[in-house]
């Protein structure tokens, strides 16, 4: 083999591998050395002395923690089943051919563009009781209107609810459209021909066909539930108090604020934890429908 | 008659959808002209009464973030130092490993494509300390480069699944006949590959240039002051304690924050739909 045919092998290899294994590495290396360090007794700056399940068990026994997840279970719960709820409303309505779909999607879509800062932010001048909607109620002559959800302790996490359907609900209804328009024209006309009305047609023929990207939406949401983290600090800061904490915000008040690493770490590898329970599940369902269609 | 109330009923139904939707759009819209008093008076819905254009210029250029009162106009420049650099690189290192990984195939390249997309779903949580600690021995912590490397390397999952999601549809066929004439692995890439790529490096640079434009927590971990993209400046801005907040002000500066993936929305959508689609349900 000449010189010139073994460079031309050799040099593919060499723009091939780098990024690859940089990828492959900052993905494996980086996340084992923060479980790792959750075993360990780091607290300002990283230490290697084993400690055992110690950290996780403080951060189980913790108030914080108690109190992010509670919240995380409300939240991701009431934040999937609006957003999918609103995301199948229009992507049904939209669907009925309808004059101006494009402005309508434009504008339905556009909050995903934005970053959740800005939301944030936004949402919590309209949420404010003194500067926003229960002003503008006070202002109209309806003193009695009360909406504090966001200086409300058992209320103030509901306030991100709704920010993040804000936010997310066009995603839903864009994919879902997608999803109903890819269903076979024919199945319609069956079941109109079957003479089934409009929701029937709906609730027999069509849900059923895209029940997988529903699935699929549904994971993508609770994904993006659990690591809902900059739309939190934008708008409540985690409060009035620990009210409306999650768990992404109490990781990075232990890793950076209270100097607290390896009990940090192991709230992420929890997070982690939670995440896993969610997509490895996801991940199997896919791959045992894949092969039983093959 | 009947068919004509529910064409009626679905229009009323998304207008109302529509007006939930543009509310804090027009909110921010008229509060960056409206005066600071006026807002405290009457609220941050209303309509202005005169336009305050200075909100703008005040906020670019003077207004105090964190006791720097250069306005927002050096976080503006860092944020863009930042996503450009950081777009290119990721989306050129995801388009030659989507097509590494889809059509120059070699032995266990599932796994490797499996593990590169893990970083897609991996907490950033599980990755900051790690990262601080690389960032301070390459010397690159609070800097701008260290933002880029951090988004380029983090980005190259992303680019990577989308690319590879598209390339794998190249019918291997062209390939083939590619190879028989003697093309290597670049004379492919060049003359074949890329030729077919535009659709989806479009919806790629789109998606890397909103995600990293509007990404908070490594902007506001790995820099600080001055350094810091204008996501973190927008969180400093309003978490100012010192006096009282300025409405109008801070209206413009969400404004301008949110300006440039607005635009690349706007003229984009379609793109921006199709990696919707392309990430999601491939």
């Amino acid at each position: 083999m000449s010189w010139r045919d073994r460079w031309d092998r050799i040099l593919p290899q060499l723009v091939i591998w780098p990024p690859l294994l940089i990828s492959c590495t900052y993905v494996l290396a980086f996340s084992a050395w923060t479980v790792f360090v959750s075993f360990t007794r780091s607290t300002l700056l990283p230490e290697y002395s084993w400690a055992g399940w110690r950290n996780y068990t403080a951060m189980l026994a913790s108030r914080n923690w108690h109190i992010a997840y509670t919240n995380l279970f409300i939240y991701s719960g009431c934040f999937v089943v609006l957003t999918m709820g609103i995301g199948l409303l229009l992507a049904v309505l939209i669907d009925q051919r309808i004059r101006g779909e494009n402005i309508y999607r434009t504008i339905f879509l556009y909050p995903l563009a934005v970053s959740f800062v800005v939301t944030g932010t936004v949402w919590g001048w309209l949420l404010n009781p003194s500067l926003g909607v229960q002003k503008l109620m006070h202002d109209l002559g309806w003193t009695s209107f009360k909406f504090e959800w966001l200086i409300d302790r058992d209320m103030a996490i509901y306030t991100i609810v709704i920010a993040g359907v804000w936010q997310a609900s066009g995603f839903a209804m864009a994919l879902l459209l997608a999803g109903l328009r890819s269903v076979d024209s024919d199945l319609y006309k069956a079941a109109q021909i079957d003479g089934s009305g409009a929701l029937r047609t709906y609730r027999r023929v069509i849900f059923p066909t895209i029940g997988p990207i529903f699935i699929a939406v549904m994971v993508m949401l609770l994904q993006f539930a659990i690591k809902t983290y900059d739309l939190v600090v934008a708008l409540t800061a985690g409060g009035p108090g620990l009210a409306s904490t999650l768990p992404t915000v109490v990781v990075y008040d232990f890793m950076f604020q209270r100097g607290e690493l390896a009990r940090g770490s192991a709230a992420a590898v929890m997070l982690l934890g939670s995440l896993a329970f969610v997509l490895v599940p996801y991940g199997i369902y896919r791959r045992w429908k894949r092969r039983s269609y093959a | 008659m009947r068919n004509r109330l529910n064409r009626l009923a679905i229009h009323a139904t998304l207008i109302a959808f529509a007006a939930f939707y543009l509310v804090p759009l027009l909110v921010v819209l008229l509060n960056s002209v409206r005066s600071t008093e006026d807002i405290n008076h009457a609220g941050v819905i209303g309509l202005p009464h005169g336009f305050v254009w200075s909100n703008f210029s005040d906020t670019w250029s003077h207004y105090c973030i964190a006791q720097h009162c250069s306005g927002i106009q050096p976080y503006f420049w860092n944020s863009l130092q930042m996503v450009v650099p950081a777009t290119i690189l990721s989306t050129a290192l995801g388009a030659l490993n989507g097509y590494s990984l889809s059509l120059w195939r070699f032995r266990g390249d599932g796994w490797v494509f499996g593990i590169v997309t893990l970083g897609v779903f991996l907490p950033e949580q599980m990755r900051l300390v790690p990262w601080v600690i690389v960032l301070r021995d390459l010397n690159l912590f609070n800097t701008i480069s260290g933002l880029v490397l951090v988004h380029v390397i983090q980005g190259i999952s992303f680019t990577t699944l989308f690319c590879r999601n598209y390339y794998v549809s190249i019918p291997p066929d062209l390939l083939k006949a590619a190879r028989i004439d003697g093309a290597g692995f670049f004379r492919i890439f060049w003359r074949i590959v890329l030729p077919l790529s535009p659709p989806i490096l479009i919806v790629t640079v789109i998606w890397q240039f909103t995600g990293i434009w509007n990404e908070y927590l490594y902007g506001v971990t790995f820099s600080a002051g001055e350094h810091q993209p204008i996501t973190a400046a927008l969180i400093a801005l309003s978490a100012r304690l010192t006096d009282a907040p300025q409405y109008g002000e801070q209206s413009a500066a969400v404004l301008m924050a949110a300006a440039p993936t607005l635009l690349v929305y706007l003229f984009g959508g379609r793109y921006f739909v199709r990696g919707l689609a392309a990430g999601a349900v491939k």
